[in-house]
């Protein structure tokens, strides 16, 4: 991590959990929008592409809702949390860049109607996530 | 060389594998041969096969090629060149494809075109796969059943037995609705309704045995049930007939065939190459590769392989199917074909094949004891009764030098007597002729 | 050319290659319903503008006829013209698939010594010439491992091993034919991690894709102890024939305990890639899979020779293909193994075993790091740019580029995927020690480059019709066809 510059330094928002897969979630009015990291962004580099996942689908805490694709890599994006989907982000489909540019706020992926809001609780928080993602850059 | 390795010898450098495994089982294989006896060999087989004026159709066809096309393919530079990976220096291969896609769309009337596929057979069976994928609304995703495609009237039994066989593991089965004097049943095909309404249908058109399909009813009546549409076409017959675009009111989903008409030799059938065509909005279920056009770092226009994260060199598993092969070499050739022969020059290929096969048929029903099969209209190939088992009758047509069509009877036994003829715009009056006369003999006496 | 200038933009309209064209016939007697409205846009040029414009084009291409491809797995090696010659005489070329048998023993002969030859080469029971490519021949030899399985009524097996190096081919066929992928990772001396390959067998086990020499450009040791175990669990061994230039005519598929090899005639046997295909993918079987081959095959009796389809060998895979696969290639591959002979055969695998290791002994004595630096190359090898990524910021990709301006193709880049910032280099037999010194020449000068004057490397290539370009524009704004009227 050492050699990482300041400038390059993943941008960690305390007020959304996170997966250990480079998923975030945050919770407002009892619905999860779900996106990726900006470390997740970072690695993948430009996106291209996000095949959402449709509104009425149902997803699994851990299992793939969807992918997102760089020019080079494809990506899954497992859910943070079970339920189903309510709202896709489907801006997406035509500035897919949105991901890299504003991965908390307008780059958001989906939102869910949660079974279990206290699967939000099996989630990392921003220091926790903050040492998963060094401990991923020195394995490298 | 063995000395900066530091290895006594070459045998050393296999020094990693265990003496067991090293073969002397190579006896088998012949003492090598130069180049000339090569080819004298070769030559000395080739001739046995070189025979008469060839009447079979039924997916590959004696057309003209153009004495530019394969004189342009065939140079060092388009035929030993690898898959264009490295953008910048394949520039030649990936514009040239661009161009295929814009003609080969142009032809089918689709939105999109891939780089191509192996050949017409598993072209259709990667539309099929794509169909699978694609059509995500269809009931037998939430069941879990089987996904069924229907094979509508006559596609060419080829085609619909590699499609079977590349698509059986994945649940997927091949329906065919069974055909009214030549053509689709269409109370089969519309009758198949709740549990038993297909994810796609396959239409051929013109279909195997040459007959013109009703594809606007088939187009309209899947659109409106939320089946998908696949297209099996003749690239020549797509300069006359209304092409898969345009088919019913909202057009085939997916198109596709074999693109040996197109500048290619029969060469046994091989190797020549498949085209898939589909909507924008299916771009990406595609399989294979596709080039874009972009710029490059001083906003010069070039052009790459783009929507790679779909293949298997990234996707691996989750890829959209195993292929990393475009057959180049021959896309490059219809490609070059395409732009000598042009629009105009394309049409008048077809209406003279139709016109040669119309005088074939005529030609060959004047046969006592020959008639046509099948009433209605057809386009470029024709079905004939000979009145006998027709795998004798073809036999003995070629024993006169004669490529005289393909018998009917290992496809469809009722057909036994019947044979499939056609007839391209190489064929002479005089081919037609002697034909018609060895008909006459092998017949007639 | 313009840049960027496409056959389109140089036409003009009515403008046609008249002689190329038949008189029309008459207008066809169809229903109006069934004809098309308005003419294809297709080119509108001369034949001398159709000449010039590809002709141009093919300038714009690097070649084997023109260049060195070290392209690792690719087998980028000399396509003998003779081969070519053979295949393009006019029996071949004007004959119909469909031609009766009697007007085609000429053909039926070649394809049946082919398969023969294929049998010596493999060490197999069978050979089918059919698959037309090695993601085919993939294709053919994972269902007939599902086959021979189903045929047992052994349907409990869902999954096929792969090792993390493996092609991408490898997972994707599996699931094609309806299998789970399980990856199975590679120890650090670039052998199978047999602990991991014991853990992961099991009767879940339908078979595991191998290619040996590996992915990793060593050979695999082990092969005979995981053939065992693989067999004790009751799966298959598929073995991919990306990598056998470097073990022709000395080790065989066959006897290394695999059930089922193809081949890629493209590779081994020198057929052109002609800008990404045709191919060819004949696999060879092991007794145990000869009821499934893909169909159809050839048999002789006597001095007949004759199809044999699926009438006749019931329980296989059946025809993958409309016709019989990519014949042309075939006969290209037995003009090659012809003018080969054993002998030649042998030393195809010798002299490609030598270049790499010379190649891979020089690049290592000028400082560039081995991936396995304790093992012998087979005909490939790995080589890692992790610390001059790390400490000069110039990455194996800009390696690659810099070579182009080289008069280099780049080797293969970023793969295998479990070696960071890697070259898989691949020189083959045909080139000469002068052509792979200059190699070596080109890439230290290209680390000097790197040092000095980084951003020299970063953004090549600079002699290129082209430099480096937008593939993510390319990917977030499609264009895949020309559009008339707005260039």
């Amino acid at each position: 991590m050492n050699d990482v510059s300041s400038d390059m330094r993943p941008d960690i928002p305390d007020d959304y959990r996170y997966a250990p897969s480079h998923e975030w979630a945050r919770v407002e009015d009892d619905q999860v929008t779900v996106g990726i990291s900006d470390f997740a962004q970072q690695s993948l580099g430009d996106v291209v592409y996000v095949e959402l996942p449709q509104v009425g689908d149902e997803v699994n805490a851990g299992a793939e809702a969807c992918v997102v694709e760089s020019v080079k890599a494809a990506a899954d994006v497992y859910a943070p949390v079970s339920g189903t989907v309510v709202a896709v982000n489907e801006a997406l489909e035509e500035a897919p860049e949105m991901v890299n540019q504003d991965p908390y706020g307008d780059g958001w992926f989906f939102k869910v109607e949660p079974t279990d809001l206290e699967e939000m609780d099996d989630l990392l928080d921003a220091d926790g996530y903050e040492q998963h993602c060094e401990s991923e850059a020195d394995e490298d | 060389m063995l000395t900066s390795i530091g290895a006594p010898s070459i045998d050393a450098l296999f020094d990693e594998i265990e003496p067991a495994l090293k073969t002397s089982h190579f006896d088998g294989i012949d003492e090598g041969v130069d180049e000339m006896t090569m080819i004298q060999e070769m030559a000395e087989r080739a001739r046995r096969d070189e025979a008469g004026p060839c009447f079979t159709g039924a997916g590959c066809y004696d057309h003209h090629i153009p004495a530019a096309v394969w004189d342009i393919a065939a140079r060092g530079e388009f035929m030993t060149a690898y898959t264009p990976y490295q953008a910048e220096a394949s520039q030649g291969t990936l514009q040239l494809i661009y161009e295929y896609q814009t003609m080969i769309t142009g032809l089918t009337a689709m939105d999109v075109s891939n780089a191509s596929v192996y050949d017409g057979g598993s072209a259709l069976g990667e539309a099929v796969l794509m169909a699978v994928r694609a059509n995500r609304a269809h009931p037998s995703n939430k069941t879990g059943g089987p996904r069924r495609i229907a094979v509508a009237g006559a596609c060419h039994p080829h085609y619909v037995d590699a499609t079977t066989n590349i698509t059986r593991n994945q649940g997927i089965e091949l329906v065919p609705t069974g055909t009214t004097d030549g053509r689709v049943d269409l109370d089969a095909l519309t009758g198949m309704t709740g549990d038993r309404m297909p994810v796609a249908v396959i239409v051929q058109q013109p279909n195997f045995l040459g007959l013109i399909e009703p594809v606007d009813e088939i187009a309209d009546w899947a659109s409106a049930n939320g089946v998908l549409v696949i297209a099996v076409v003749n690239p020549t017959s797509l300069a006359l007939l209304r092409p898969p675009g345009e088919w019913g009111a909202n057009g085939a989903d997916i198109a596709c065939g074999d693109g040996q008409p197109l500048g290619i030799p029969m060469a046994s059938g091989g190797p020549s190459f498949g085209f898939l065509c589909t909507r924008s909005s299916l771009v990406r279920q595609l399989p294979g590769r596709l080039v874009g056009r972009t710029v490059d770092r001083h906003d010069q226009p070039g052009f790459t392989l783009t929507l790679q994260a779909r293949e298997q060199h990234i996707r691996r598993g989750k890829a959209r199917s195993n292929i990393c092969t475009n057959q180049g070499l021959l896309v490059t050739a219809a490609t070059i074909y395409l732009a000598i022969v042009g629009a105009t020059g394309l049409s008048r290929v077809a209406s003279r094949c139709h016109e040669r096969t119309r005088k074939l048929v005529g030609t060959l029903t004047g046969v006592n004891g020959v008639r046509s099969h099948f009433a209605g209209p057809y386009f470029h190939e024709h079905v004939i009764d000979v009145g006998q088992p027709a795998d004798r009758v073809a036999d003995a047509v070629a024993e006169l030098g004669i490529v005289g069509g393909l018998p009917l009877g290992r496809y469809f036994p009722d057909l036994r007597n019947c044979l499939l003829v056609c007839a391209t715009e190489k064929r002479t009056d005089a081919d037609i002729a002697r034909f018609g006369d060895a008909l006459q003999q092998v017949l007639n006496g | 050319m313009n840049p960027g200038e496409t056959i389109f933009d140089i036409g003009k309209p009515g403008r046609r290659a008249s002689a190329q064209a038949p008189a029309a016939g008459d207008a066809p007697d169809l229903p109006a319903s069934c004809l098309r409205a308005n003419a294809p846009r297709l080119p509108e040029v001369s034949e001398l503008q159709a000449v010039r414009h590809y002709t141009n084009l093919s300038a714009r291409n690097f070649s084997i006829d023109n260049q060195f491809y070290p392209l690792g797995s690719c087998t980028m090696k000399y396509n003998p013209r003779g081969a070519h010659r053979a295949a393009s005489l006019p029996g071949f070329l004007n004959r119909h698939p469909l031609a009766p048998e009697s007007a085609s023993q000429g053909f039926l002969a070649c394809l049946y010594d082919l398969q023969e030859t294929l049998k010596h080469v493999t060490g197999m029971a069978a050979v089918s010439l059919t698959p037309m490519a090695g993601a085919q021949g993939e294709f053919a030899g994972v269902a007939m491992i599902r086959a021979w399985h189903d045929a047992r009524g052994d349907d409990g097996r869902e999954e096929i091993l792969v090792p993390t190096a493996a092609h991408g081919t490898n997972p994707a066929t599996a699931v094609m034919c309806g299998y789970r992928v399980r990856e199975v990772a590679v120890g650090a001396d670039g052998d199978m991690d047999m602990a991991a390959l014991k853990a992961a067998l099991g009767e879940k086990t339908a078979g595991i894709m191998l290619t040996n020499p590996s992915t990793c450009g060593v050979f695999e040791r082990r092969i005979r102890e995981i053939a065992d175990a693989v067999h004790a669990a009751g799966g298959l061994l598929y073995y991919d024939g990306a990598n056998l230039n470097a073990i022709l005519g000395n080790v065989r598929p066959g006897d290394m305990g695999f059930d089922v090899a193809h081949l890629n005639l493209h590779k081994t046997f020198a057929t052109p890639h002609g800008g990404g295909g045709p191919g060819a993918g004949p696999v060879g079987v092991g007794e145990r899979l000869v009821p499934h081959i893909p169909t159809p095959v050839v048999a002789r009796d006597g001095d007949r020779y004759r199809w044999v389809d699926n009438d006749q060998i019931p329980g296989s895979i059946g025809r993958l293909s409309a016709f019989m696969g990519n014949a042309g290639i075939l006969l290209r591959a037995l003009a090659y193994a012809r003018m080969l002979g054993r002998e030649g055969m042998r030393r195809v695998g010798e002299y490609a075993t030598l270049n790499a290791n010379y190649l891979m002994v020089r690049l290592a004595d000028a400082g560039f790091e081995l991936a396995y630096p304790e093992r012998r190359a087979s005909h490939e090898f790995i080589i890692t740019f992790r610390n001059e990524a790390k400490t000069l910021g110039v990455t194996a990709m800009d390696f690659a580029k810099r070579l182009l301006d080289y008069g280099f193709h780049a080797p293969t880049t970023y793969f295998p995927l479990l070696v960071a910032e890697c070259f898989l280099i691949e020189p083959t037999e045909t080139e000469t020690k002068e052509e792979l010194d200059a190699f070596v020449d080109a890439m230290v000068r290209i680390r000097a480059e790197a040092e000095t004057d980084p951003e020299r490397v970063k953004t090549a290539p600079h002699t290129l019709p082209v430099s480096r370009l937008d593939d993510v524009k390319a990917a977030r704004e499609l264009d895949l066809t020309y559009s008339f009227g707005e260039h």
